[in-house]
């Protein structure tokens, strides 16, 4: 069993790349702070995935960010909040 | 924010109003998703992620034009012609086909 | 495809309306030369289809009745939501399902930014606005004004929280049980609980 890196709470930063290559961060997220809400499990992540041969499985994490840190002038509370679920090969600790 | 990197990069910019109505799934609807699935079940193709690529890469323009239905049936034809599963003359000549049979069916 | 039987005074009534674009008639090209190789039969496309259509947002209902009624369920639920799910009857392998509770202070609302990822055992097919662009891109900006258009208003003493479907993960909603129904049966419970209330579009359920 893989030992996570993250653990909930943890503040961590989701890289700001473009890999030529099918990937599951939108460009939103990319370069956003969030906390750590869940550890998920291991699954297979689709951009190292080389065809016929499987995608090798990577840590899934649920990480929340409040709104009015992803976007200019938001329509809500500071408490809003929006989480999705990043690779683990894509977060670093933040302060 | 980072520049969108595929034209379904759609979070957070200004999609305009939605359209709540119920259109229901037609039935060539059905039939593709299905085609898809079992592609997959019967190891055509490895994973969604390759279809999900396909669409990636589709033009602006064009994955604006097309339906949901319309870009997997794409994307899964892309991904099959590639593979070698069908040929795409083969798929030109049937599409042809299909559409002459429509266009004499509606006028009977 | 069937002969049809050519009586003139018999109006031509497809019994399935044809698709009219061209990428259309490409996927059923394929369709056709696929089942013609031998890669799968119109009797395996008929079980696939007839599973999907199986499928519906009472699926879902069941599941937000019993963590309703049953208090040590829901824990569970929220705290495992593939377990929980399974204890039910349902699977949603190979996803991790995660089920968010709304309260009195908070409100959840689901979309897949990138594609349209959706639990579709649980809610059977997604509706077209939930695959659009529009949805997409406008709920993860500004929820509160998209729930405003599905006719959810929110006071700012709810917190409202976005979730995006982003990976290998599967969401719902777990509304909040109307007041005064503690007597009622799960069957009328069920009753209550709408597609919209499980993507997290509705909030009140009465």
């Amino acid at each position: 069993m893989n030992t996570p890196r993250f653990s909930t709470g943890q503040r961590v930063r989701i890289a700001d790349r473009t890999p030529p290559v099918h990937h599951r961060v939108p460009s939103y997220a990319k370069g956003q702070v969030g906390v750590i809400e869940r550890v998920c499990g291991m699954h297979g992540e689709p951009e190292k995935f080389i065809r016929g041969n499987g995608m090798p499985a990577q840590r899934l994490y649920r990480v929340k960010i409040p709104q009015t840190d992803l976007w200019d002038s938001y329509d809500g509370t500071e408490r809003d909040d929006l989480e999705i679920e990043i690779f683990e090969h894509w977060l670093e600790p933040a302060e | 924010m980072s520049e969108p990197w595929g034209p379904h990069d759609v979070g957070g910019q200004d999609g305009g109003p939605i359209d709540v109505s119920d259109h229901g799934t037609a039935h060539w609807e059905w039939q593709i998703d299905a085609m898809v699935r079992l592609a997959l079940k019967k190891g055509l193709i490895t994973d969604f992620a390759e279809l999900r690529d396909g669409i990636e890469r589709l033009t602006p323009d064009d994955y604006e034009n097309s339906t949901y239905y319309e870009r997997w049936a794409s994307a899964l034809a892309y991904a099959l012609v590639e593979r070698g599963v069908v040929s795409e003359q083969s798929l030109v000549e049937k599409a042809e086909a299909i559409r002459v049979r429509q266009q004499s069916e509606a006028a009977t | 495809m069937t002969d049809h039987d050519h009586d003139h005074s018999k109006t031509f009534q497809p019994d399935h309306p044809e698709p009219t674009t061209d990428a259309a008639r490409v996927g059923l090209a394929l369709r056709e030369l696929l089942i013609e190789a031998g890669h799968y039969t119109a009797d395996e496309e008929q079980v696939v289809i007839a599973a999907m259509q199986g499928a519906s947002p009472e699926n879902g209902a069941k599941v937000v009745v019993r963590a309703w009624k049953d208090p040590a369920y829901k824990e569970r639920l929220l705290e495992n939501g593939g377990e929980a799910l399974r204890e039910a009857g349902f699977d949603i392998e190979p996803y991790e399902f995660t089920v968010m509770e709304n309260t009195e202070h908070v409100h959840n609302v689901i979309v897949c930014t990138l594609c349209s990822c959706y639990p579709r055992s649980l809610l059977g097919m997604s509706p077209a606005w939930y695959k659009s662009k529009s949805y997409r891109s406008r709920v993860v900006r500004e929820p509160r004004k998209v729930l405003a258009e599905f006719g959810v208003n929110l006071n700012d003493d709810v917190d409202v929280k976005v979730h995006d479907s982003t990976a290998e993960c599967r969401y719902m909603v777990l509304p909040q049980r109307p007041a005064g129904t503690d007597d009622w049966s799960e069957g009328e419970l069920a009753g209550l609980v709408t597609r919209d209330s499980l993507i997290g579009t509705q909030r009140d359920l009465q």
